[in-house]
């Protein structure tokens, strides 16, 4: 039985709370983005009602307060990951920006024509693009892992893609199309078996379990503020602080500065030294709060709940004639990705829609996968602690809905 | 209630014509053609016209996308053949106006009327207009050329 008060969560989420199209919302889109408790929105707006100042500023004290707020929630981010120091958290608008911060900040430099990058069949864009820019940018060659039908990542090959001219192998922690959970750590070891450093994307792991970036060794991880209840526009990126230290600025202006002179600009310290203008303050205490929240439910409990609701729910539409299951990997996080036979995603999005049911149809931003399983687009329940199993029965009404009217 | 939306939507003719579409080939001899996709969706069809002078002779399409787009470019083909290329520009402002909710006079429409139903679906009007899209931009030019709804 879940260790979640379900009923009392729920009423933490008000957005939860209303009718779409006659129906109760059935909010199932949680890897696109996940809503926000009270206790988010709130740390939010009271920060506008109460603290709003520029940070590392002014000596007055809202100034100082929002200060102390924002470096605050660096600390509950750190805490969250487990990184050694504050120091190795910098504030980003979101995991996609985190990877071309790295790209650019800390492969780049060191990136000669012929020298190879290396990814994963499954990557979302975010961890394709960026990468591939690069390598237009410098002549380098992106290698890809491959994947099998099942949806996991065939690794008989990885020692061979790691090679000596591997700069950086760049990874994700959890699949957002698949919800494949990836041998990570593993994967890790092996490449720093070659000194080949590691960004993982954790941006579809975060909201679902804990994550030790010291216990993993990942020189680099990124993630987004809004896919784990926090505001949008809002992320992290993790990175080991002598990696940090050695790289350069990505982008200029004020705050991360010592001193400014037209003849020389001496760089301010990390963590600032990443972090040019004025950051996005309130979405950082809204992160923090996020934090404060899933820490006080237990992100063992989430993470325990979620699984019953993606067993309970891969077993339910298994079930179901017509309908196959794209993904079915044997460790997965809160993704069901699935086709009706005969009916393209889109319709079933639309027809899910009129019953107040929100899921993903599309591509969801990983075309490569999309064209290994030969389908142009899927449809996707993904869940967050707060679905309840219900919501579970709700999705196979809806499927058998688009079935009757497509009959 | 909702089913009584979706059944505007999902009109039989509709679901017939998703289900068999008509027109459904590649054309070896087509003097026009022209690539069309919804990157968003990931819809993708090819239009195919063989103009005689300024009558469309025959005109086809291949491609894979949602019911309401396959309908959509299948009714499409049906409209226009023996059509000149001022009616079928007339159509496609017609079509256009449809989806997009202004007053026009349904009569002319003819079958393409079943379409109406997009209109009250603003996030798939993209579905029903990639095929018109896709076809004017066959009719004005003379080579492969490619256009995106999103």
């Amino acid at each position: 039985m879940s260790m979640l008060d379900l009923a009392a969560i729920r009423q933490d989420f008000p957005i939860l709370h209303q009718q779409i199209n006659g129906h109760p919302l059935v909010y199932l889109d949680n890897a696109a983005s996940s809503q926000k408790p009270n206790q988010v929105i709130d740390a939010v707006a009271d920060y506008y009602r109460q603290d709003n100042a520029n940070v590392h500023r002014g000596v007055h004290r809202l100034s100082q307060r929002a200060t102390d707020a924002y470096e605050a929630a660096r600390d509950k981010v750190r805490g969250f990951v487990n990184a050694k120091s504050d120091k190795e958290i910098i504030f980003v608008r979101g995991a996609t920006e985190a990877v071309n911060l790295v790209a650019q900040s800390f492969v780049r430099p060191q990136l000669q024509a012929g020298d190879e990058i290396l990814i994963s069949h499954m990557e979302h864009h975010a961890n394709i693009v960026p990468w591939q820019m690069l390598c237009e940018q410098t002549g380098a060659k992106l290698n890809v892992i491959p994947m099998t039908t099942v949806g996991e990542l065939d690794l008989s090959t990885l020692d061979e893609l790691l090679t000596s001219k591997t700069k950086i192998m760049a990874i994700g922690h959890v699949s957002n199309a698949l919800g494949t959970i990836n041998p990570i750590k593993d994967m890790i070891a092996r490449a720093h078996a070659k000194n080949i450093p590691v960004l993982v994307d954790g941006a579809q792991a975060v909201p679902h379990m804990i994550v030790d970036v010291q216990d993993l060794d990942c020189d680099f991880y990124v993630f987004s503020g809004h896919k784990m209840f926090a505001p949008t526009g809002i992320g992290a990126l993790y990175g080991k602080q002598a990696l940090l230290e050695a790289m350069s600025p990505w982008q200029g202006g004020g705050d991360m500065i010592l001193s400014v002179s037209f003849a020389h600009t001496e760089y301010n310290e990390l963590p600032y030294k990443f972090e040019a203008g004025t950051p996005n303050i309130s979405g950082a205490i809204g992160l923090g709060a996020a934090i404060d929240y899933m820490n006080n439910l237990g992100i063992a409990n989430l993470a325990a709940h979620e699984h019953a609701l993606l067993i309970a729910a891969t077993e339910k539409v298994t079930a179901l004639p017509g309908v196959r299951i794209i993904g079915t990997a044997a460790q997965k996080a809160s993704v069901l990705s699935f086709m009706i036979e005969g009916v393209h995603p889109h319709d079933v999005g639309t027809i899910f829609d009129q019953q107040g049911l929100a899921i993903r149809t599309g591509h969801h931003c990983a075309q490569p996968v999309m064209q290994f399983f030969g389908i142009p687009a899927t449809a996707r329940a993904s869940f967050a602690f707060y679905n309840t199993f219900d919501e579970i029965d709700a999705l196979v009404g809806g499927i058998k809905k688009v079935q009757e009217l497509f009959a | 209630m909702s089913n009584a939306d979706l059944r505007d939507l999902y009109q039989e003719v509709i679901m017939d014509h998703n289900k068999k579409p008509r027109n459904f080939r590649d054309m070896t001899n087509a003097n026009h053609l022209a690539h069309g996709n919804n990157p968003l969706c990931g819809d993708t069809l090819v239009v195919f016209l063989k103009l005689n002078g300024d009558v469309i002779e025959d005109v086809s399409f291949q491609g894979s996308g949602c019911a309401i787009s396959v309908a959509s470019a299948s009714l499409m083909t049906e409209a226009l053949k023996g059509k000149t290329l001022a009616e079928a520009e007339t159509l496609y402002e017609l079509v256009h106006k449809q989806m997009t909710g202004e007053e026009i006079d349904s009569s002319s429409l003819g079958k393409l009327a079943v379409l109406s139903g997009v209109k009250e679906f603003p996030a798939r009007v993209k579905c029903a207009t990639l095929s018109w899209h896709t076809l004017h931009a066959a009719m004005d030019s003379d080579h492969d050329i490619s256009v995106s709804t999103e």
